[in-house]
């Protein structure tokens, strides 16, 4: 071998070993920031954190605010947006995928719902305002929110399933088919049994960005102190996102505390979701 | 019920590529009809004619008549549920889904409206023993259809196509992607099956379709070269291109 050609291998080598150096650097970056937001969140907000916080409603002394208004107002305005949103994104990617046909108008539709996906949350409590609140009349109500937070995260279900739909494999299908079932029974009866982890992993994780909102449900109204249990979808709500932004928004120095201890309850909130999610797939995962 | 099915002037089209040009054939009940040729020549396109599985396939045209039993099923009236019922199909790799072994053998009959509890029991016994699986799965109908072996899992699809009940079985080449002693258990059974039914099997392999077929059909290039009795065809037939394919000379 010419000389030339080792040089060129060593460098080659160093080349890579910067590289290496510099995408590990980048990673690390990402990691430090969230490792210091999270020790200075605990630090700040364990403290704070006991059985009261969890059972008082909000006051305007440090020590007797709670975020149970929040807390329960997160998990109706959640429940009710899994409730729209699950069967209506899961119902959208059935149709795309299996029944529509390759056409101009299906390709259209394609690329509006991955546009839809990238959209400011906060456009979206704008229209919720001006179509749910005013237009419907839902006033500020959970039922208002629930039907934002439903359009704001449809595109993400409705890619995520369509993914789960189309990672069924055809040989399936026509094994369906050669059985003289029809479409339908078709898609019940081995597509979704087959792309459901997909389908519900992706939901949860929608699901979870919605628990953590703020912006859209400000614009729809939700209320910063609501010292009563909602007892239906019309009734006034906060959840805990807008109980944080407003506490930190408060001069005193404790409440910036105790908004450090709802955001770690809220991070439990998420991470269970996600936790279910991998639950959920590897239980169907093994029933495969 | 064993078919009679008869192919006439039959054209098929992916977009504006012809695949089949003008075939004409009549294959005949209680007898085995190979399908043999090379890659590409139209045999797998042809069978998946037979029951339609061809509409699933944007962009496919097809002209020509294919009457089973006296009755033209390539007529859009034609109901291809109640089609596929009467022919049942067995594709090259097993596929079997992903569900138990008892709830593979009554996917198809449970749909079609038979509920009854015992009524589905003696099915999928009478189904697993007509594939000679039953000994073998007896033990354990509630588990993984995909925890069987290769050869197990192709005798279970063609158990599920039979406890429909059909007239035909198709069968693209239900060996390829098995092993000699599982490919010989799928040979034996075929040859019991066609007491009872119409069987067009599509096979790469010529000593195969010697060994089982009644009928053999040679295509080429999307046409079918010739077809008659097996043993003719295998020792003397009559077009230069079909004994130029059976003694290996391409293909």
């Amino acid at each position: 071998m010419s000389p030339e050609g080792i040089n060129n291998i060593k460098r080659r080598n160093i080349t890579n070993t910067v590289f290496h150096g510099l995408l590990f650097l980048s990673t690390l970056i990402g990691i430090m920031f969230l490792i210091v937001l999270i020790a200075q969140i605990l630090i700040k907000g364990l403290g704070w954190l006991d059985w009261d916080f969890i059972t008082n409603f909000p006051s305007r002394f440090p020590k007797k605010a709670g975020i149970k208004s929040a807390l329960v107002g997160t998990i109706w305005v959640i429940s009710f947006t899994a409730l729209f949103s699950f069967p209506l994104g899961v119902g959208t990617a059935i149709y795309l995928e299996e029944y529509s046909k390759k056409s101009w108008y299906n390709r259209l539709l394609q690329i509006n719902i991955s546009n839809l996906a990238g959209v400011p949350s906060i456009v979206y409590g704008m229209l919720g305002l001006a179509v749910f609140v005013k237009l419907f009349n839902f006033e500020r109500s959970i039922l208002s929110a629930s039907l934002t937070l439903t359009l704001l995260i449809l595109p993400v279900i409705i890619v995520a399933s369509q993914e789960a739909l189309k990672s069924v494999p055809n040989s399936l299908k026509e094994g369906s088919y050669a059985l003289g079932m029809s479409k339908w029974q078709t898609i019940t009866g081995v597509v979704l049994p087959f792309a459901l982890p997909g389908i519900l992993t992706g939901t949860i994780l929608a699901l979870s960005r919605a628990i953590g909102e703020a912006a859209p449900l400000i614009m729809v109204g939700a209320f910063g102190y609501v010292a009563f249990l909602p007892k239906g979808p019309m009734d006034y709500f906060t959840t805990l996102p807008i109980q944080i932004f407003n506490w930190t928004s408060r001069p005193q120095s404790e409440f910036q505390n105790i908004a450090a201890a709802g955001i770690i309850v809220l991070l439990i909130l998420l991470l269970s979701a996600n936790a279910v999610a991998i639950i959920l797939r590897n239980k169907y995962q093994k029933r495969i | 019920m064993a078919s009679y099915i008869k192919v006439e002037n039959l054209d098929f089209f992916y977009g504006d590529f012809q695949a089949l040009h003008n075939i004409n054939l009549e294959i005949e009940p209680k007898k085995i009809t190979a399908l043999i040729g090379p890659s590409g020549c139209g045999k797998s396109t042809f069978i998946r004619t037979l029951n339609r599985m061809n509409d699933l396939i944007d962009g496919t045209r097809v002209h020509g008549k294919i009457i089973l039993d006296g009755k033209s099923i390539l007529k859009n009236e034609i109901d291809v549920v109640e089609l596929r019922k009467r022919v049942g199909m067995v594709f090259q790799k097993p596929n079997p889904f992903p569900k138990s072994i008892y709830e593979n053998v009554i996917y198809g009959p449970k749909r079609h409206g038979i509920r009854n509890k015992s009524q589905l029991d003696q099915l999928v016994e009478q189904s697993l023993k007509n594939v000679a699986l039953w000994d073998e799965v007896k033990d354990r109908l509630n588990e993984s259809a995909l925890a069987l072996s290769g050869g197990q899992q192709q005798r279970l699809c063609i158990a599920r196509s039979l406890a429909m009940k059909p007239d035909v079985l198709l069968m693209d080449e239900p060996t390829s992607a098995l092993d000699p002693i599982s490919t010989l258990r799928i040979e034996e059974l075929v040859q019991q099956l066609k007491e009872q039914y119409t069987i067009v099997i599509v096979t790469h392999n010529m000593q195969q379709a010697a060994r089982i077929s009644d009928i053999t059909a040679f295509f080429l290039n999307g046409e079918l070269i010739e077809y008659g009795q097996t043993e003719y065809i295998f020792t003397k037939p009559c077009d230069q291109r079909t004994e130029d394919y059976i003694t290996g000379r391409f293909g």
